[in-house]
Formats: C-alpha cells, sequence, structure tokens
C-alpha cells in the first residue's frame, strides 16, 4: 500500500471542490487544531514530524517555527511561486486540492500565532489563482477562516496574492520584496532571515506549498505517524515531478527513501521507462539548480541525505531524464540561459557570468565555438562559485547564480567529446 | 479609459484594503490596469500610485521587474511557448517554429488583427504535458504542429472564450469574505489575552 498524503485526494476528478474534500477528510486536521490543542502543541507534533521543508531548501518546517521572533504581529507567506524548470508539483496542488492548502496554512498560522497570512501564488497560475481564491472564500463561508474559526478563540485573515512572473521570486526575501509592491531582489541575509525581519519589517514565516498541505495530516494522525514513513531525515512522502524523455512523466508521490532513481525513471508505476531504443544519457534529481546524475547514480534512494552524499540535492523534487537522442550541451545551454534571463541583476558575477555563458554555450551549441571556450567557461563558472564545489560557494546575495555552475560543469566534464565534435564539425551532431 | 474606471476604482480600492501596506496592492493593482486596458499604461501607474502612496515612476519600476506586466499593448490571446528543458527535450523549439509559421509573426510579434502575442517564455509548470504552452496564463499541452493550428482555430472562432478570457483578465474569482481585520486591532486583541 503506497501511503499517499498531499496527493489523497488527486485521484478524484472533482477533487477541487468542496464537496469532495469534506467527503475526504477535510476540515479535521484543523478542528482538531484548533479545538484540541495548543498552537505550541501542534507545533511540536511538526516537529516530531521532522517535516523537511519542500520547496527546495529541505531546512526543518518545526524549526524554521521556532526561530520566529517573539514580537506582537508576524506574518505567515505560503510561497506558491513555483518556477524551478521542471517543476510542477505546487502547480498540480494548488488547482487540484485548495481547500487542504487553505487549511493548511490557517494550521499553520495557528501554530505560530500569524496575525495575517498571505498565499503568495504564481501569477501564471490563472486557474490555480482562480480555484484557491474560490476556496479561500468557501472558508470564510463555513467558518474555517475569519473570526473565531470553528467557534474558537483563534481568527485570521487569508489574502491571495498573484506574481507576475520572475523566477526569483521564489526565493523567500525576493518573494517578500515583491509582496511589499516592489521588484523582486534578494535581501541581503544573514544576519537577518524573515524568521527575524519580514515582512513590513516584521517577523514572518515563508513556507512551501506542499510543506503546508502535509499539516491537515500531521494533525490528525501525528508527527509521529508522519516520521514512521520514510528514513533518517527524510521523513514522510513527497510529490515527485518526473519530465523529460520517459514514457509516463508525471507527478509521483512516494514515501521518502523507499524507492530509487531507478525505480521512479523505469517503475511500471511510474515513468515507465524511456522511448523504445533509447538509452540514458544523465537525469537531473532535483530541478535544474542541481549537478546532472548518471547511470552510476540510479540506484540511490530519493532520500535527501541519500542523494546530498552523492553530490547533488533532492532540491525541489523535480526529475528530468535525458536520453541519447537529446544534446546534453544544448541542455545545459538551455538551463543557463534560463537563469541569465532570470538574473535580478544585483551581483555582478550572476548578471555577467550568467550572461556570458549563456552566449558562449550557444556559440558552441550553434557550431560557432572554440577549443579555448571550454575552459573559459569553467573560469566563469569559477568567478561565479569558487571552486565549483557541491554545495556551491557563494558570492552573490542569493544562490541564483551559483546554480548556474552544477549543469555547466557536469555537462563539460561528462560529455566533453561532445563539446569537442561541436567545435570541430561546427555543427551539433544532434541536430 | 486608462485611469481606472469608476466600477474598476472600486475593486482597486477593495484590494488596497486587504493589506498592512497599500504599497502590497501595487502588483494586484497592475493585473488589475491590463484587465481594463489589455497592458499597463502610463495613466494607469499614475493612478495606481495614487491609490498604493507611491510615484507613478516607482510603480514602473515594479512594473518593469515582471514578464506578465505588459506595459505596451499586446493581442487579445498572448501566446506563450514553453522552450525550457523539460519541453525542450520533448520537442518545444519545433514546436515554437510552427508556432512562427502558423501565426506568421516572429517571437515576441503581434499579429497584424491584433489578436495573437508570441512568447518564448520559461518552464510554465505543466512538465508532464510537454511540450506545454499557455495562451493568457491558461495552460494547453502536449502541442505538436496539428493541435497548435486546432488551438489557434478555436480561438479564433470564440469556441475557448469561456475558458480563456481576453489577455489581462487573471483571476475571474472575486474575493468574498468580511473586511480584513486591521493590524491595529489585532495587536489590541492580543495584548488584551495577553499573548
Amino acid at each position: 500500500m503506497i501511503e499517499r498524503i498531499v496527493g489523497a485526494r488527486l485521484g478524484y476528478e472533482d477533487s477541487e471542490t468542496l464537496e469532495r474534500f469534506l467527503a475526504t477528510g477535510g476540515d479535521l486536521g484543523l478542528r482538531k487544531a484548533v479545538l484540541e490543542m495548543r498552537p505550541e502543541e501542534v507545533a511540536a507534533e511538526v516537529t516530531t514530524a521532522n517535516l523537511l521543508g519542500r520547496g527546495g531548501a529541505g531546512f526543518e518546517a518545526g524549526r524554521k517555527w521556532s526561530m520566529l521572533r517573539k514580537a506582537p504581529r508576524r506574518y505567515l507567506v505560503i510561497n506558491g511561486d513555483e518556477s524551478e524548470p521542471a517543476t510542477f508539483k505546487d502547480h498540480l496542488l494548488v488547482e487540484r486540492d485548495p481547500h487542504q492548502l487553505v487549511e493548511g496554512a490557517t494550521i499553520a498560522a495557528y501554530a505560530i500565532g500569524a496575525s495575517l497570512v498571505v498565499i503568495y501564488l504564481r501569477g501564471e497560475f490563472a486557474l490555480g489563482l482562480e480555484r484557491v481564491q474560490q476556496a479561500i472564500n468557501e472558508a470564510y463561508a463555513r467558518n474555517a477562516l475569519g473570526r473565531s474559526i470553528f467557534g474558537s478563540s483563534f481568527s485570521v485573515d487569508i489574502v491571495l496574492q498573484p506574481g507576475a512572473g520572475a523566477y526569483i521570486c521564489g526565493e523567500e526575501t525576493s518573494l517578500i520584496e515583491s509582496l511589499e509592491g516592489k521588484r523582486g531582489f534578494p535581501r541581503i541575509k544573514p544576519p537577518y532571515f524573515p524568521a527575524v525581519i519580514g515582512l513590513y519589517g516584521e517577523p514572518t514565516i515563508v513556507n512551501n506549498v506542499e510543506t503546508v498541505s502535509n499539516l491537515p495530516w500531521i494533525v490528525q494522525k501525528g508527527g509521529a505517524a508522519f516520521k514512521a514513513l520514510g528514513q533518517g531525515r527524510s521523513t514522510g512522502t513527497r510529490l515527485f515531478a518526473l519530465s523529460g524523455q520517459v514514457k509516463r512523466p508525471g507527478p509521483y508521490e512516494v514515501e521518502m527513501t523507499k524507492i530509487t532513481f531507478r525505480d521512479l525513471i523505469y517503475g511500471d508505476d511510474y515513468g515507465q521507462g524511456l522511448l523504445p531504443d533509447r538509452s540514458l544519457i544523465a537525469f537531473i534529481p532535483g530541478g535544474v539548480s542541481a549537478p546532472w546524475f548518471f547511470d552510476e547514480h540510479l540506484d540511490i534512494p530519493l532520500g535527501q541525505d541519500e542523494v546530498a552524499q552523492a553530490g547533488s540535492m533532492l532540491g525541489s523534487g523535480s526529475v528530468i531524464v535525458m536520453d541519447d537522442t537529446s544534446c546534453p550541451v544544448r541542455s545545459a545551454w538551455r538551463i543557463a540561459r534560463f537563469f541569465a534571463r532570470e538574473s535580478c541583476g544585483q551581483c555582478t558575477p550572476c548578471r555577467e557570468g550568467g550572461a556570458w555563458i549563456d552566449k558562449i554555450m550557444r556559440r558552441i551549441e550553434e557550431g560557432e565555438g572554440r577549443e579555448a571556450d571550454l575552459d573559459l567557461l569553467l573560469d566563469l563558472c569559477d568567478n561565479i562559485s569558487p571552486g565549483i564545489k557541491w554545495p556551491p560557494a557563494q558570492t552573490t546575495i542569493c544562490v541564483l547564480g551559483p546554480s548556474i555552475p552544477p549543469s555547466v560543469s557536469a555537462a563539460i566534464n561528462h560529455f566533453r567529446d561532445d563539446f569537442l565534435v561541436h567545435i570541430k564539425e561546427g555543427r551539433c551532431p544532434h541536430a | 479609459m486608462a485611469r481606472f474606471s469608476d466600477e474598476m476604482l472600486s475593486r482597486a480600492q477593495e484590494l488596497v484594503s486587504l493589506y498592512p501596506d497599500p504599497r502590497s496592492a501595487t502588483i494586484p493593482l497592475c493585473h488589475l490596469a491590463q484587465e481594463q486596458d489589455g497592458y499597463v499604461t502610463n495613466e494607469a501607474m499614475e493612478h495606481i500610485g495614487e491609490l498604493v502612496g507611491s510615484s507613478a515612476a516607482e510603480v514602473q519600476g515594479t512594473a518593469s521587474f515582471y514578464d506578465m506586466l505588459k506595459l505596451e499593448p499586446v493581442g487579445r490571446y498572448v501566446v506563450g511557448i514553453c522552450t525550457n528543458i523539460a519541453c525542450m527535450l520533448r520537442g518545444a523549439y519545433e514546436v515554437l517554429e510552427d508556432a512562427e509559421e502558423v501565426l506568421g509573426v516572429p517571437v515576441g510579434g503581434t499579429t497584424e488583427d491584433g489578436l495573437f502575442t508570441l512568447e518564448e517564455v520559461e518552464c510554465i509548470a505543466h512538465c508532464d504535458r510537454a511540450p506545454a504552452a499557455q495562451v493568457n496564463y491558461r495552460y494547453f499541452g502536449p502541442l505538436d504542429r496539428e493541435r497548435f493550428q486546432d488551438l489557434v482555430a478555436t480561438l479564433r472562432n470564440g469556441d475557448l472564450d469561456h475558458e480563456v478570457p481576453p489577455h489581462g483578465t487573471l483571476i475571474r474569482v472575486r474575493r468574498q469574505a468580511p473586511p480584513v481585520v486591521p493590524m491595529e486591532e489585532i495587536d489590541r486583541e492580543r495584548a488584551e489575552e495577553g499573548q
């Protein structure tokens, strides 16, 4: 039996409706929290669960909450600005189970004593924005939100905020700037993380959509039941987004550490393998900021520490598969181009380095490259992130810049011959 | 036309009232301006500044940062073809070329009839339906040349009007809730409860 937590309703055609939500355990977590538990008891269950943040960094949610500065006014911001390439789990959760998101956000607000909650969703999620607004409206109508929720002494409002198209706003301090009506420029930290100085200078918790979507289950079944799933630091389940050149791309909720990348890519219940007569050349285990994996990494389990020990990261939970008909130079260029386009422009290494790498990678892919370009690319990578190591060193305000070198250096190190063929033959051999 | 109409103004004031700081409504009001005019006009930015307590220049500083906020007119339908890695691996650049041919405009261009603006966009989180696209931020995919032609034809004859409103209309569901309780009131309640 595969345990499903955040994706439990996704099998229903009408999973986004209030009727389905209430018929499948909706509100039970929130009722239990506000009527039977004190806020610190809710927080304690989340700490026991060892729920790791599902946005990408994987920081323990309970610990994040415990760092909140004790001030009379504090805010909760839900980060639904999902934009990491090949990541589509939050898109699914906001569109297909918006009530669970609102319930989870309200539970989190209760646990930390938030004065106000803002759910910040990616502007491109037009349908998701409509469905979450509908879910918020319906929550107010049945007193699951607003004044004296379910007759308890707890009151809170939720406001829905649309983004407007900027990858960088997924970075939590940039998201806060955006929410204050400004350009999405990340803030310098440390020393002051949002838990100390956040929205309007007040202490603020920023939690990912999938993270809070786990809370109704954790409150109902207990943190220990969540921790019993998975292994080590990787507890519970996670929605993995499988994409690229597999037969059956899709979102798959799996218990942490219990299956391997081989299972996810080739298993009958998951990706079902590659197209006929193709072979794997590489895959990315956790979003395009992560170093690439190859054949020898297929048997690593889908666990936070397991992937980290092998030199990459589980990140946003998106696994991208490349087969032998794809060009690794082109893939690495497209990733570099993304970061170059999305750089906010504050820091020179990212703004200039990203743009240079984009141009050089492009000219190699188009057959205009030179052999010296390979060293030049690695030199640029080294300037953005000294040592080109993992986890990356940082010369910039945020981690966008240091996310450029992993794919570029992986491609150069593992597919040097492909680069040389591009340069010598003056064309892409895969085109 | 370009400042908020009376109806839009009351919606704008409602949005401003949701936040402890009115400037937080800047982006939502830019979306509202696009709903009215299809893009964010100079006059709208001035009006937004008046409503949130910023200068028009500050509003433009914000608006110009975000890909979805258009400072120039665009077509009734903004077609965004994703070419990021997951879509690229499944033929997105071929679809992009097809789209240029079918619409008869290059990336960034708008058809002469003002119906379509073509964009190449970054990942739109629809990777299990790659190669994917959005029209006014509504999803379509997986696409190939034939499906793209069909999509364009369906948009032209109005059969998708219900699903795809004109560019700028983002959230058709209005907030229905009591006014957000002012933070000062919450502070006071908490002080009384000794929290």
